[in-house]
């Protein structure tokens, strides 16, 4: 029976980004089907009820919401070029670690964006903070999944899409190359991986939209 | 020698689940009571220093954290006895994207119910009983999340069986009651009836007494 793979996500979703990097290393087919998230389709509704979220992978008609779920659910489906490790005890820290990324490490990052001045301060020490483990896990490390791209370094990738946009809005270097050698290193072979740069989306695109995002949280603020 | 130790607390729902699934794979461990509200022991800040908390379960000298983490390791650790998860993929995905939102949606909102006032209350009661709505349709026929009998999203919703009941009683609420929600209702007295969680759940009078202490406390410092 044909498979049939269908990819709700929007162009700039760094979540959504790691579904598009997991079925390309994995060598699959889909239909990408792009949303407006001010203006959700029926189907993304009917899909995914409860967030009304991107990504959703549907799959033979079936559909699979939140990203990390996602990922895993590939990796089980379709054998070939392993994202997880086999062993479970570094499948446990695999799994940690994505949680605390997108649990700690994405709300720090959030916070040191959405403020500014005086009261950046704390936010940027807390992000820091919250980079360091993440630096240590790479030490003797190309990848987080060791030589090849895996499962951890798929979900890290917005800190490789997104953050140096941040950080040129903000001009602000929160991954100084000093302080975080191995963090840097790895953006960049990650970002520059060919899987990975041939479905990035436009850097100019993205900073025009999240400057006007900065802009619009900053005036909130302001007005409160 | 396989050696699993297992860092909890007494009350916590959290340890609670781990300790329900190591029992149900018939796994010997040591319990380490940690008295977290008060002190964290220097053997937990060294197994998870990350998050400084509580369960951590620790495996021939490695440690793994966070409960949903430990869970799926105990699954695939020890593959003899009841699986916590079932073995088809999309079923699986079902099952992580339940606790997830348990743990990230239903748990916190519920939780948050209780120990808020006034206003925001109000919003964490409507909050609260929409997420239970969800709750009690996703379990449609069925006597268990995990189907026929418990799984994974039993043992991780288990901070709603009997935690909040106790809560909601405190704080002299009625969110969740059998006439409002009948199949969350019967599922709470299956789920509290089978014989490895009820032998494993906290005594109810020590852990009201705990929360009532702890409600009492919350008021005195608010005034």
């Amino acid at each position: 029976m044909a498979e049939e793979l269908k990819l709700f996500r929007t162009w700039s979703s760094p979540f959504a980004l790691r579904i598009v990097h997991a079925l390309k290393i994995k060598g699959l087919e889909y239909e990408t089907i792009f949303e407006d998230l001010s203006n959700k389709s029926d189907s993304l509704l009917q899909y995914n009820p409860i967030h009304k979220k991107v990504p959703v992978l549907v799959h033979n008609g079936k559909p699979i919401c939140e990203s990390l779920v996602i990922l895993e659910y590939v990796d089980e489906t379709w054998k070939q070029c392993p994202l997880l490790p086999r062993d479970p005890y570094e499948k446990a820290k695999a799994r940690f670690w994505a949680k605390f990324g997108d649990d700690k490490l994405f709300s720090s990052i959030w916070n040191v964006f959405t403020t500014q001045g005086k009261e950046q301060e704390e936010p940027i020490a807390a992000a820091v903070q919250n980079l360091k483990p993440i630096e240590e896990l790479l030490k003797e490390k190309k990848f987080f999944g060791g030589e090849t791209i895996g499962y951890l370094d798929i979900a890290f990738g917005w800190t490789a899409n997104i953050i140096s946009i941040l950080e040129e809005i903000m001009n602000l270097n929160l991954v100084d190359e000093e302080k975080f050698p191995l963090l840097s290193a790895w953006m960049q072979n990650f970002s520059n991986d060919p899987v990975i740069k041939e479905c990035w989306p436009p850097r100019d695109k993205m900073i025009v939209k999240f400057q006007v995002m900065r802009e619009k949280y900053l005036k909130a603020v302001v007005s409160q | 020698m396989a050696e699993v130790k297992l860092f909890g607390n007494w009350g916590s729902p959290f340890s609670g689940r781990i300790e329900f699934a190591l029992k149900l794979k018939g796994v010997e461990y040591e319990f380490i009571d940690e008295d977290i509200y008060n002190y964290k022991s220097p053997l937990l800040l060294k197994y998870n220093p990350v998050h400084k908390k509580i369960p951590v379960l620790v495996h021939n000298g490695k440690p793994i954290c966070e409960s949903l983490v430990i869970l799926e390791y105990i699954d695939e650790t020890w593959e003899k006895g009841p699986s916590l998860l079932p073995k088809d993929p999309y079923e699986r995905a079902l099952v992580r994207f339940w606790t997830k939102f348990l743990d990230e949606k239903c748990v916190p909102t519920l939780w948050k119910t209780c120990w808020s006032i006034g206003e925001e209350q109000e919003k964490a009661k409507e909050e609260s009983t929409e997420l239970l709505k969800i709750l009690e349709g996703t379990l449609s026929d069925k006597k268990f999340f995990g189907g026929d009998s418990i799984g994974m999203v039993d043992i991780v919703a288990n901070f709603i069986s009997y935690w909040f009941i106790i809560l909601q009683e405190l704080a002299g609420l009625q969110v969740l009651t059998k006439e409002k929600f009948p199949k969350l209702g019967a599922w709470i007295d299956d789920y509290l009836n089978c014989n490895i969680i009820k032998e494993n759940l906290p005594p109810k009078d020590k852990l009201t007494a705990y929360f009532r202490a702890r409600f009492e406390a919350a008021a005195a410092a608010a005034k």
